[in-house]
């Protein structure tokens, strides 16, 4: 099988500081890749190489076999979460139709054959009950939603997904992290889900890339979440405590919390 | 003046099938604009545009108010500083913030040359009016014919670029991540709104261009938010308030666009009275179950 996502020797810095150097990573189709790690450790910026809107530093990043462009069709995206203004023209199934068709030029004509489609995704996401509502009126759970709809409109090869359970509720992140994942196992996407909380998806997840100080750490959850793993990413004393199939870290350095806001300074991250 | 005398000015509808028959070529015109600035306004609201067009239209008015100046087509000369301040906004402003105060900058200097050139020229006061005001009810064919001409250059690669512009104007990020060429068509929209800025001043005049390409569009915005139904709103009341404004302007001694712009302003307060009693409601198309 052929990786559908393929990063060779790739780094990335901002000025003096390294996100990440020397990354050479395969991602497959069908495969659950979450990243994780601290505020400012380059997981958007990682989207961001994948989505073509970041360049490397140096180092290879490709997608679908060929080298990654500005944006591309084979990309399903769920944006971090950004409220829609109140008066945003648009209803909640024309949100889901600019997955649909959105990047083809000229008018929509194929009207019936169109709506058929959204209907089906306002179905399986649960949102057709609001299908007509202009979307700046829905709350941050129901936009969500819709997110994942849209992103799942032209049965994309690659999902990419960047903290798509922030500010949800324990009901809602289910069902969104259920959604991707039945994309993931059904439909062979691979998915590429950024977070900065493993535990809502841990059953999900077969690989994870842990970025933290500049440094990295790749391989299944029991490989990476362990004491000794992170302690040395992290460069201080971190203990993971594995209980009810859940994973709680204990002792993240505080410095993690100043990073933050450097990386905005300097990739303007995250924003 | 009193007050019957006024009215006589502003309503007079003696020989009314006489005058009508003299002014179907500015009546086509209308219909015409109309039917752009209702196209072209849904964009413009979309991408929050509206204040860039006054700014366009300042400019616009100064590249017609040189080409009266120097004895060119005025409509070339206002055709060239639209498309140059929309091109220079396209460019510069990216952000929203940096573009209003680009905006800010450009307007007044592209008034005052407009008023310099004005004062320059000395000719018949009318025509220095009529770049301010409008003078449609003076379309002789052939320029009717060019009008429509380019109208429907832009209305055609308006539909082409439809659905990608619609993408990128509403959802920016999104679209950028499925490959849309975002830049490139903010570029190719705002050569299309200058062009349709430089064509409205024909009807409107520069100081009234928004009561074309705004009002109708924000008007259909406080009604629905189904685009297709904004676009189909916009279009009909930006046609009936410039159609509208000529019919009733031929009842009178004044020029149209006080008409065109009452209209459209009178369709505005309906339709946010409407937009506001149906939100005080709470009818918003959520279907509600009981459980």
């Amino acid at each position: 099988m052929n990786p559908v996502i393929s990063l060779k020797q790739a780094s990335l810095k901002f000025g003096r500081r390294t996100l990440w150097d020397d990354l050479n990573l395969d991602i497959n189709p069908g495969e659950f890749f979450a990243v994780l790690g601290p505020n400012g450790s380059g997981k958007t910026s990682f989207l961001k190489v994948l989505l073509g809107l970041q360049e490397l530093h140096s180092g290879h990043a490709s997608l679908g076999g060929h080298p990654v462009e500005r944006g591309s069709r084979l990309i399903g995206y769920i944006p971090q979460q950004k409220p829609f203004l109140p008066d945003t023209p648009m209803r909640a199934r024309d949100l889901v139709g600019l997955g649909v068709d959105g990047h083809r030029w000229g008018i929509r004509l194929g009207t019936a054959k169109a709506n058929r489609r959204i209907d089906e995704l306002l179905d399986l996401v649960g949102a057709s009950d609001y299908a007509k509502v202009p979307v700046g009126q829905l709350s941050g759970g129901e936009q969500q939603r819709l997110r994942v709809a849209q992103a799942l409109a032209t049965d994309p090869k690659v999902l990419l997904c960047d903290e798509p359970l922030l500010s949800l509720d324990l009901h809602h992140q289910q069902a969104v992290s259920a959604l991707i994942n039945k994309q993931c196992h059904d439909r062979k996407s691979a998915v590429v889900f950024v977070t900065h909380e493993i535990n809502p998806i841990i059953d999900y997840v077969d690989r994870i890339l842990y970025l933290a100080g500049g440094r990295f750490s790749v391989g299944t959850p029991h490989e990476v979440m362990t004491t000794e793993v992170l302690s040395d990413l992290y460069d201080s004393n971190v203990e993971v405590i594995h209980a009810n199939g859940r994973i709680v870290v204990v002792g993240l350095p505080d410095a993690t919390t100043h990073h933050h806001d450097d990386a905005h300074a300097a990739a303007g991250e995250g924003s | 003046m009193d007050l019957d005398s006024l009215l006589q000015s502003v309503f007079n509808f003696e020989n009314y099938g006489e005058l009508l028959v003299l002014v179907q070529n500015s009546l086509w015109a209308g219909a015409v604009l109309g039917l752009l600035g209702g196209l072209v306004g849904t964009f413009v609201m979309k991408r929050d545009l509206a204040f860039a067009v006054h700014g366009i239209s300042e400019l616009s008015f100064a590249g017609a108010a040189f080409a009266l100046l120097v004895g060119t087509d005025v409509v070339f000369g206002s055709l060239v500083g639209s498309v140059a301040a929309a091109l220079l906004l396209g460019l510069m402003g990216v952000r929203a913030r940096d573009k209003n105060s680009i905006i800010g900058v450009i307007m007044p200097f592209g008034l005052g040359l407009g008023i310099l050139f004005l004062s320059l020229y000395e000719g018949r006061a009318a025509n220095k009016f009529g770049l301010l005001t409008g003078q449609i009810v003076s379309v002789d064919t052939v320029q009717l014919q060019v009008l429509a001409g380019t109208a429907v250059a832009v209305m055609a690669a308006l539909c082409v670029i439809w659905r990608p512009l619609s993408f990128a104007s509403v959802d920016p990020e999104l679209a950028e991540a499925r490959g849309v060429p975002v830049r490139s068509l903010a570029l190719v929209f705002m050569v299309l709104l200058g062009v349709s800025v430089a064509l409205s001043i024909q009807i409107v005049g520069a100081l009234l261009v928004l009561a074309l390409l705004i009002t109708p569009a924000a008007a259909a915005l406080r009604v629905t938010s189904s685009p297709r139904l904004v676009v189909l709103l916009s279009v009909v009341f930006a046609v009936s308030a410039t159609v509208g404004g000529i019919l009733l302007a031929l009842g009178g001694r004044i020029p149209i666009s006080p008409y065109v712009t009452t209209l459209s302003f009178l369709i505005y307060v309906v339709c946010r009275v409407i937009g506001s009693v149906r939100a005080r409601r709470g009818l918003n198309g959520r279907v509600m179950r009981t459980a």
